[in-house]
């Protein structure tokens, strides 16, 4: 069973429909006992950092994602909360992947909306992917390269599309939203 | 690199695709899922549907529809109409909607976009602005281009993005339907006027009027409807064509 965590972070039905799709049963829930029986939990996510971390502390979720032991992934918001620190709201975040949050740098279109590539991509959600594919993105905030970076996306600058650290992934893009590439990143995943 | 986005546009009505639709291996043309399924097979980079019903019935058959879609489609959609606050914006984006599309209401009441931003996230708002060219420049009208409104569109969109718009959904009246491509200096102007993305819609006929739209302007994408729906120019020829003009599309 794969636990998608319930905060108050719009459209995780999204992921819910990308892992029927899969033929993968799941359950969107924030009761703790089921996150931590669930075989692999995704914690996703659009919004703001703030509010939704304020969330998650309301209900102690906070602490509880740090322990777990599964296979976690954060997508868009929920790679962003797994952080250190996000400029946005200046919210302290989880701390899982040593990368600070920023705002991009109005150089370019804000936010940085549609299809892109990697400059670079490794490790076992890529497993199959070629840099070349395109995945979704939408987002004003990103995640600094840093020594858990497992994948990069130039867009007015290098940024960690993907990271890892031990069994903790989080993406930049929406794999549920990112066609037949996004589907084989989530059967990665699903396969770990 | 960030990709040029190319957007088929569905009109639907009481959860059904209005215009008739020449679409090969369809079982049924009118069925909008059927449709946008066949378009994201085809490679469209996005969705966007355009309800053009009013009444509560046809309202719940929309997010009937609009379920239906978000389990069919692994693409991202829009969904637009008579969107007037964050209740009905929430019923369609807790139906599956990623992101919605208003208009009117916001001329009506234009802290409603911030409302939504707020609630929903910058991403999730699509301002759709329908502008027709004057003696005095373009100005916008609501309600389906039936009534005029005393603002320039080069004002609203940005008022719009500093209310929270995530996106802006520019169609010109003039050119809608008339198939000889968009309205170069309307989309320039205001795409070089805000920071957030503008999606060009209204005038697309043949290939050439993509590669126009994204060499002439800076627009992050091009919406077309008629000439998809009827088989005319197809996603594929669309994307290879500009492929082939270096310009980057998925």
């Amino acid at each position: 069973m794969i636990a998608i965590v319930k905060y108050n972070a719009g459209n995780i039905r999204s992921v819910e429909n990308a892992l029927q799709r899969l033929g993968q049963d799941c359950l969107i829930t924030d009761i703790p006992e089921q996150i931590l029986r669930a075989d692999k939990v995704i914690f996703p996510g659009v919004g703001e950092a703030g509010s939704a971390m304020a969330h998650l502390r309301e209900r102690g979720l906070d602490q509880l994602i740090c322990t777990l032991a599964q296979p976690v992934l954060g997508i868009c918001l929920g790679l962003q909360l797994l952080c250190r620190h996000s400029e946005e709201s200046n919210t302290p975040c989880l701390g899982i992947f040593d990368a600070q949050v920023r705002r991009f740098p109005p150089l370019d279109k804000v936010p940085h909306v549609g299809w892109d590539n990697f400059s670079h991509c490794s490790g076992p959600l890529f497993m199959g992917v070629h840099p070349s594919e395109d995945v979704y993105y939408v987002h004003s905030y990103y995640a600094d390269l840093c020594p858990h970076t497992v994948a990069v996306c130039d867009y007015i600058l290098p940024f960690s599309a993907a990271l890892q650290r031990d069994n903790f992934f989080g993406v930049q893009f929406h794999p549920e939203k990112s066609a037949d590439t996004g589907e084989k990143i989530l059967q990665n995943f699903l396969a770990l | 690199m960030l990709k040029k986005r190319i957007i088929p546009c569905l009109d639907i009505r009481d959860g059904r695709t209005v215009k008739g639709v020449q679409f090969i291996n369809l079982r049924d043309a009118g069925d909008a899922v059927e449709l946008a399924r066949a378009y994201a097979q085809q490679g469209a980079d996005e969705l966007v549907f355009l309800d053009i019903t009013a009444t509560v019935e046809q309202r719940s058959a929309l997010i009937h529809l609009v379920e239906k879609v978000a389990a069919a489609i692994h693409i991202p959609f829009t969904v637009g109409g008579g969107i007037n606050s964050v209740a009905d914006a929430s019923a369609l984006i807790q139906a599956g909607a990623d992101k919605v599309s208003i208009n009117s209401a916001a001329l009506k009441n234009p802290p409603l976009i911030r409302e939504l931003a707020n609630t929903f996230g910058s991403q999730c708002i699509v301002l759709a602005i329908d502008a027709r060219r004057e003696t005095d420049g373009w100005r916008v009208y609501v309600h389906g281009g039936r009534t005029p409104t005393s603002r320039s569109a080069l004002d609203w969109a940005k008022e719009a993005e500093q209310l929270g718009a995530g996106e802006i959904l520019l169609t010109s009246m003039n050119h809608d339907g008339a198939k000889t491509g968009f309205a170069l200096d309307l989309i320039r102007e205001i795409a070089a006027a805000v920071q957030i993305p503008v999606i060009a819609s209204g005038g697309a006929g043949q290939l050439v009027h993509f590669e126009e739209i994204f060499t002439h302007t800076q627009a992050s994408a091009a919406l077309a409807a008629g000439i998809f729906h009827f088989g005319e120019i197809s996603i594929p020829e669309v994307k290879q064509f500009l492929k082939n003009r270096q310009i980057p599309v998925r």
